[in-house]
C-alpha cells in the first residue's frame, strides 16, 4: 500500500501501578501492554486477537485516551494523521473522540446510558460534533438507526436501552459510533455478548459499513473465526506483545508462531471431522515469564528451547509477516 | 443400549408476576414447551440454541432443579416428576451438574477438600478416613490437579482449574449422568481445549453419560454423539452429530450453522451466509404455529403460521457417520416442508424484521411488553 497509514501505533506501553510513591508491600507494576506497534491504513480492517489478559482491550483504550490518568503510565505514540493521540489534552481528545475516532464496546447495555432515550444518545453526538440543531439531528439519527438495520427507527428513538434486545442495542451503539463518519472505528469484542445468528448480522453490518464509508476498523476479538472472515491483517497478541502479524490468508494457512499455531489447533471447528482430539495448549496465562529476559510464552510452548527462557525473542519482519520467536513453526507443518 | 434419560412432553412454564401487594400472574414464559428426548447410556447428547431458547431450563428440569409444569422425566426408569424429599435427594447422587461459571458455582469460603467431601458425606460414601483420602486423590488425579489443591480455596485457581474442581465435585459421588451447562464458555480458547479433552477422557474411563448444553455449535459438534437444536422452548431438529452438521434439515439449523464463523479465511470467503433477520421472539408470547415462522426464509403461507410442526423422522437422511454406533440414529425434524426445501422445490425469500407488537396476550395493563429474553428473565 502506497498511501500514508491513518494510524501508526509505535511501541505502545501501558503500565498499571508504580506511578506514585512506592510503599512496602505494594505489588509490582503490571505491564499490560508491552511495546505494541501496528499500522492501520484508511479503509483497512485490522484485527487484534488474543486471550483475556493479552492487552488487546487496554491497547484500544489507550489509543482512545480512555484509561484513567491516575496509576497508569502510557508511553509510546499513536500518530493519527500527524498528531500524536497520546499527547493530546483532554479537551482536544474530546473533540476527536466521536468525530474522528468511534468506538463500539463489548457490552452495549453498560456502554449505553440506561436513563437516557436512544434518540438523545445518538443526537448528542451529532449536536456536539456536527453542530446540528435538534430537528436536523433527529432526522439524521432516524436515518442512522435505519441504516444500521433497526426496524421502525422513528419509534425506537424515544425508547430506552432496556427496551431493546441485545442485538438492537449493539446496532444502536454502532449508529452512535458512526454518527460523525469517523475515519477510524475501534470495535472491542463487539459480538461477544451476542448469539451467533445476531453476531452474523452485526459482522455483516460492520463489513458493509466499512466498505460503504471507507472507515478503517480495528477489530478486537478473541474469536479467530470472526477474524478469518473480516480482517485484512491480523495481529496476534500474547502477554502484551504482538507475537505474529500477517495478512489473514497467510496467517491461517501457515501460522508460524507456536502460540498462533496452538490456538488454531485448540479450537473445535465446525468443518473438522468430529471426534478428532483437540491439541490443547498446556498451562495458562498465569505461567507467563516477563518479556525483558525471556519469551513470555516459553513455559507453555511445545517448541521452547533453552534460549527461550534466557533471551527476549527478536522481532523480525519478513515478507509482510512479523514474527517474534526463537524457534518458529516451519512453514510446511500444517497441511 | 438402553436409555438412561427419558423425557416425555416436558413443559416448564415460569409465571410472570405483576402487582404490588397481591402477585397476579399475568402470563407465562414458555421456557420449555413440549420436549421429548431420549439419552442413551454412555452417549453424549448435545443441546444447542441461542440464549433464551430454554436449553438451560431443560437441563435443570432434567435434574429437578426447577419444578416441572407437566410432563415426565425419568432417569434409569425412575420417574423424577413424582419424587420428593428423601427419595429425590438419594436420586441426586446419580445425576450431577457442571456449571458455566466456575467461580460463582464454587463456594468461596470452602476449600477444595470440604467441597469434595461434602457430597461424599451427604450420600454416605464417606465410610472411612483412608477410603475418603484415597478417593480425594483419585478425583484430583482424574481431573489433573495436584494434591496440594485440597487445602486451597477457589480464588487461588485459574479459570480452567476452577472448572476442573467443578468437574471433580460432580464426579465425587459417582454419578451416571452429568449435565454440563456451558462447561467451557467462560474459558479462554487455549484452556477450553484442555477441559474438553478432560471431559472426553473421563467419559471414556468412567462410562459417563453427558448432556452438554452450549451455544457454541463447534463445541457441541466436537463433543456430542447426538445433537438437539432448540428454538423457543422446543426441539426443532435432532440427529447424530455428523448428520446434523453435514446436512441440516431445519431452516433454523441451516441459519445457525451458516452463522458460525470458521477460523479459516478460505472457507469464510467461499461460504454462503444465510442471515436471519430480527431477534428471537419473546418466549412469553411465542408465535403461533411454527415458532420459527417469523424469521424463516422458507415460510409458506397459512400452514406455517397455524400448525405447530411435530418432530418427525425424516427419510433419506444420510447415514449417521458412525457416531450412532449402530443403534437407530434417527434424523428428526420439526418442519412442515423439510423435504421440499431439501429438494430445492421451495426458494428462500426475504424476511423483513418484525417489530415486536405491543401489548399482546398479556391481559390487562401489563408492564411494557418485554423486548427480549433477558428482560423477561430479569423480571
Amino acid at each position: 500500500m502506497t498511501d500514508q497509514p491513518l494510524l501508526e501505533v509505535r511501541d505502545l506501553r501501558v503500565t498499571f501501578g508504580g506511578t506514585g510513591r512506592r510503599r512496602r508491600g505494594d505489588s509490582p507494576p503490571t505491564v499490560a501492554v508491552d511495546g505494541v506497534s501496528f499500522d492501520v491504513s484508511p479503509g483497512q480492517v485490522v484485527g487484534l486477537v488474543g486471550e483475556s489478559g493479552c492487552g488487546k482491550s487496554v491497547t484500544s483504550l489507550a489509543i482512545m485516551g480512555l484509561l484513567p490518568k491516575r496509576g497508569v503510565r502510557v508511553t509510546g505514540s499513536a500518530m493519527f494523521e500527524g498528531t500524536d493521540l497520546l499527547g493530546l489534552s483532554d479537551a482536544a481528545m474530546r473533540d476527536r473522540r466521536g468525530r474522528d475516532l468511534g468506538m463500539v464496546f463489548q457490552d452495549p447495555l453498560s456502554a449505553l446510558n440506561p436513563v437516557v432515550p436512544i434518540g438523545v444518545q445518538v443526537t448528542e453526538v451529532l449536536r456536539r460534533h456536527r453542530s446540528m440543531n435538534a430537528a436536523a439531528a433527529k432526522t439524521e439519527a432516524t436515518e442512522l438507526l435505519r441504516r444500521v438495520g433497526i426496524p421502525d427507527p422513528g419509534r425506537r428513538l424515544a425508547e430506552y436501552p432496556h427496551q431493546l434486545s441485545g442485538g438492537m442495542r449493539q446496532r444502536a451503539l454502532i449508529a452512535i459510533a458512526l454518527a460523525c463518519r469517523p475515519r477510524l472505528l475501534i470495535a472491542d469484542e463487539p459480538t461477544t455478548a451476542l448469539d451467533v445468528t445476531i453476531q452474523a448480522q452485526i459482522l455483516a453490518l460492520l463489513a458493509e459499513l466499512v466498505v460503504d464509508t471507507g472507515t478503517a476498523l480495528i477489530m478486537i476479538t478473541h474469536d479467530l473465526g470472526v477474524v478469518a472472515g473480516l480482517c485484512d491483517e491480523v495481529n496476534v497478541l500474547y502477554g502484551g506483545r504482538v507475537v505474529e502479524r500477517a495478512r489473514r490468508h497467510e496467517l491461517f494457512a501457515t501460522p508460524r508462531h507456536p502460540y498462533t499455531h496452538g490456538l488454531l489447533g485448540s479450537i473445535p471447528r465446525l468443518d473438522a471431522p468430529s471426534g478428532e482430539r483437540l491439541a490443547a495448549i498446556k498451562g495458562s496465562v498465569a505461567d507467563n515469564l516477563a518479556w525483558d529476559s525471556a519469551c513470555a510464552f516459553a513455559p507453555r510452548c511445545p517448541r521452547s528451547l533453552a534460549e527461550c527462557t534466557e533471551h527476549t525473542p527478536p522481532t523480525e519482519e519478513v515478507l509482510q509477516r512479523l514474527l517474534s520467536c526463537h524457534n518458529p513453526v516451519p512453514v510446511q507443518v500444517r497441511s | 443400549m438402553s436409555d438412561l434419560v427419558e423425557v416425555d412432553d416436558l413443559k416448564v412454564h415460569y409465571p410472570l408476576k405483576y402487582g404490588v401487594f397481591v402477585d397476579r400472574t399475568v402470563g407465562y414464559v414458555y421456557a420449555v414447551d413440549g420436549v421429548s428426548l431420549r439419552i442413551r447410556r454412555g452417549e453424549t447428547y448435545g443441546l444447542v440454541g441461542e440464549s433464551g431458547c430454554g436449553k438451560s431450563t431443560l437441563g435443570r428440569a432434567l435434574l429437578r432443579l426447577t419444578d416441572l409444569t407437566s410432563g415426565r422425566v425419568a432417569i434409569d426408569g425412575v420417574d423424577l416428576s413424582g419424587l420428593h424429599g428423601e427419595p429425590l435427594r438419594r436420586m441426586r447422587r446419580r445425576m450431577q451438574m457442571v456449571f458455566q461459571d466456575p467461580l460463582s458455582s464454587l463456594n468461596p469460603r470452602q476449600c477444595v477438600r470440604a467441597m469434595l467431601v461434602e457430597g461424599l458425606r451427604a450420600h454416605g460414601l464417606d465410610t472411612s478416613r483412608e477410603a475418603t483420602e484415597a478417593r480425594l486423590r483419585e478425583l484430583l488425579d482424574a481431573v489433573g490437579l495436584p494434591v496440594g489443591a485440597l487445602r486451597r480455596y477457589p480464588h487461588e485457581f485459574s479459570g480452567g482449574q476452577r472448572q476442573r474442581i467443578g468437574i471433580a465435585r460432580a464426579l465425587s459421588v459417582n454419578p451416571d449422568l452429568i449435565v454440563a451447562d456451558e462447561p467451557v464458555s467462560a474459558l479462554d480458547v487455549s484452556v477450553q481445549a484442555q477441559v474438553l479433552n478432560l471431559l472426553e477422557d473421563l467419559q471414556a474411563a468412567l462410562g459417563l453419560t453427558y448432556l452438554v448444553i452450549a451455544h457454541d455449535l463447534a463445541v457441541v459438534r466436537h463433543m456430542a454423539d447426538r445433537v438437539g437444536v432448540m428454538y423457543l422452548g422446543g426441539i426443532v431438529e435432532e440427529a447424530p452429530a455428523g448428520a446434523l452438521y453435514g446436512s441440516p434439515r431445519h431452516p433454523y439449523t441451516r441459519a445457525l450453522l451458516s452463522a458460525v464463523p470458521v477460523p479459516d479465511p478460505v472457507v469464510e470467503d467461499r461460504r454462503e451466509h444465510l442471515l436471519l433477520t430480527g431477534d428471537l421472539p419473546s418466549p412469553a408470547a411465542p408465535p403461533s404455529g411454527c415458532r420459527f415462522h417469523t424469521r424463516c426464509p422458507w415460510r409458506q403461507p397459512t400452514r406455517c403460521d397455524e400448525e405447530r410442526p411435530e418432530l418427525r423422522v425424516i427419510a433419506g437422511a444420510g447415514s449417521g457417520s458412525g457416531a450412532g454406533s449402530g443403534a437407530v440414529a434417527e434424523h428428526r425434524v420439526a418442519c412442515h416442508y423439510a423435504e421440499q426445501i431439501d429438494a430445492g422445490l421451495l426458494r428462500p425469500h426475504d424476511v423483513s424484521p418484525e417489530v415486536v407488537p405491543e401489548g399482546v396476550v398479556l391481559g390487562a395493563a401489563p408492564p411494557a411488553h418485554p423486548a427480549s429474553v433477558t428482560e423477561v428473565l430479569g423480571h
